[in-house]
């Protein structure tokens, strides 16, 4: 299913014949796929078709059953998370997961501890999110959602990632908001990375992405461009109906 | 009068309970440990004091220079091999183990030193004290005591607030996952935050060495007061820690106006009152984030 073929650059991430079980649950089943630089990868599908497992398998939180994940050429599979994070594999997890009792600056700075040599620090993601400077001092608590949301990224991007793997940026977000997030994220890329993006709004990720991936119950169901693909081919690949690739296999996890 | 006495014999006695119980509040805050043995940590930090710093020709009153810095060491070696195993199976698991250590160090001490009752000896300093007025006495030992718990209750403060360290032990008592995921090595500062647990205990150990005596089983009710000092404080708060020690200790000494036997009883009430009006303590937060 690779198809580094149409990366616009080298290749950062490469999943191979990833598998991972949740107990006796298997949450993914055989997905592989290619992220380069200057990509977005939006990995779409319905609830429980292992996005965030796969994406918090990448980052570490998980351990596959089997297959491989390599990052510019080394397989990272038995690195622990902040050494992935260290080499440049950042999540920004879903529900934002902000540090309650610190406030905006503090939890930005904890992303910048030991940060990849690269364009953002402190003052980068300052300038990108122009309102935090005047709130730094703030307790996140404090903030709205997509203020929150904002503040996870910047977290995670001061850590200077090469692999920016963002999950359900939206969720809980009104659409306004969810839009201005989404802007900053052409300038990011631009900086020379790729973007790995779990969302469940479908017209968002076609908006944004290069490529979009669809998982359905763990097995990867629909592997195109924005532009390759038809709502049906989509409709057809999320919910499984029709030219279901697969027999539908036990209900499984997030 | 004899109130205000009653008031800064508590005060003096909550400064030593502050110290005591700041490590286990710490361990509980960032690793969810519950240390059964933070007592008898206190007491095996006594006993080197007694036993094995004089051997380096160096007066007991200084062994502090000593063994703080070997429990520092201590503490964060047992939190990576012993604790975080523990930790990586299960809650419980830590509680059995911290259980276990309690029970193997009284044991031990038992069978090496006896149930004889130790102390630290610090000469005459012991019975010196400052006359404030016609009744109110305060002894050197029990206002230096007070002075070093609120000077490292402070330092921790500032530790915590300040520096990179401190923040990232925040970080990872709010969400180690999320701690993890910015490339902090939790292991790590576990370890630190244990480390500095133990180095207080350690104080606080020896503390308790040249007030009182020590015996293998002092351990056990040093965290009785060391549980109740955090949860009338509030977990969490190094400052609700150090109040809470003082209002145990203003209590104790009001039970003990009445009666010496009235002293656990007045303190053991204070807690109970507290468990049921705050759970949360007076200082502990109730955090809720949207």
């Amino acid at each position: 299913m690779s198809d580094s073929a149409r990366s616009s650059g080298p290749d950062l991430l490469a999943v191979s014949s990833l598998t991972i079980h949740h107990g006796q649950l298997c949450a993914v089943d055989d997905v592989s796929f290619t992220l380069g630089v200057g990509e977005v990868l939006a990995i779409i599908g319905a609830n429980g078709a292992g996005k965030s497992t796969l994406l918090r398998t990448i980052a570490g939180l998980h351990t596959q059953t089997s297959g491989t994940i390599t990052f510019e050429g080394e397989e990272i599979s038995t690195l622990r998370t902040f050494r992935r994070v260290r080499r440049g594999i950042s999540l920004v997890p879903e529900g934002r997961r902000l540090f309650p009792s610190l406030t905006l600056e503090e939890n930005i700075q904890v992303g910048a501890q030991q940060p990849a040599p690269g364009p953002f620090d402190m003052d980068a993601v300052y300038a990108l999110f122009t309102w935090m400077p005047e709130r730094r001092r703030q307790k996140v608590g404090q903030l709205s959602g997509g203020e929150q949301q904002a503040v996870a990224i910047a977290r995670a991007l001061v850590a200077n990632p090469k692999v920016l793997m963002i999950d359900e940026v939206s969720l809980g977000l009104a659409p306004i908001v969810i839009e201005r997030i989404y802007e900053f994220l052409p300038t990011i890329v631009a900086e020379g990375i790729g973007v790995l993006l779990v969302e469940q709004d479908v017209s968002q990720a076609l908006a944004v992405a290069t490529r979009v991936h669809c998982l359905l119950e763990g097995r990867t169901s629909l592997v195109g461009a924005p532009n390759e693909v038809t709502p049906a081919d989509i409709e057809s690949a999320y919910f499984g109906t029709a030219t279901s690739p697969s027999p539908p296999s036990p209900e499984v996890a997030t | 009068m004899i109130w205000v006495n009653v008031i800064v014999s508590g005060v003096l006695l909550g400064g030593f309970y502050a110290l005591f119980a700041c490590g286990l509040s710490l361990m509980f805050g960032v690793m969810k440990i519950i240390n059964l043995a933070h007592g008898d940590m206190a007491v095996v930090a006594g006993y080197t004091a007694v036993f094995l710093v004089p051997k380096f020709h160096l007066p007991e009153v200084w062994s502090f220079l000593i063994v703080v810095p070997v429990f520092a060491l201590l503490g964060y070696v047992v939190q990576r091999t012993l604790f975080q195993k523990s930790i990586e199976r299960d809650p419980f698991t830590t509680l059995l183990v911290t259980f276990g250590l309690s029970v193997v160090i009284e044991n031990l001490l038992l069978e090496i030193y006896t149930a004889n009752a130790q102390s630290i000896n610090i000469g005459s300093l012991i019975a010196k004290s400052w006359q404030v007025n016609q009744t109110i006495y305060v002894s050197y030992l029990s206002l230096t005591v007070l002075i070093v718990s609120v000077v490292v209750l402070g330092a921790l403060q500032l530790f915590l607030s300040r520096t990179s360290t401190g923040r990232q032990i925040r970080a990872v008592s709010d969400d180690r996952e999320a701690a993890m995921l910015c490339g902090t090595n939790y292991r790590h500062i576990f370890g630190i935050a244990s480390s500095l647990a133990f180095a207080t205990v350690a104080l606080a150990g020896i503390a308790y060495g040249m007030y009182s005596q020590l015996d293998p089983t002092a351990g056990g009710v040093n965290l009785l007061f060391a549980f109740e000092t955090v949860v009338i404080g509030g977990i969490g708060s190094l400052w609700g820690t150090l109040v809470g020690g003082m209002l145990l200790g203003i209590a104790q000494q009001f039970g003990a106006h009445f009666n010496a036997q009235y002293q656990l009883l007045a303190g053991n009430i204070l807690f109970l009152i507290v468990l049921a009006i705050r759970p949360q303590g007076l200082f502990g937060k109730k955090v809720a984030m949207s």
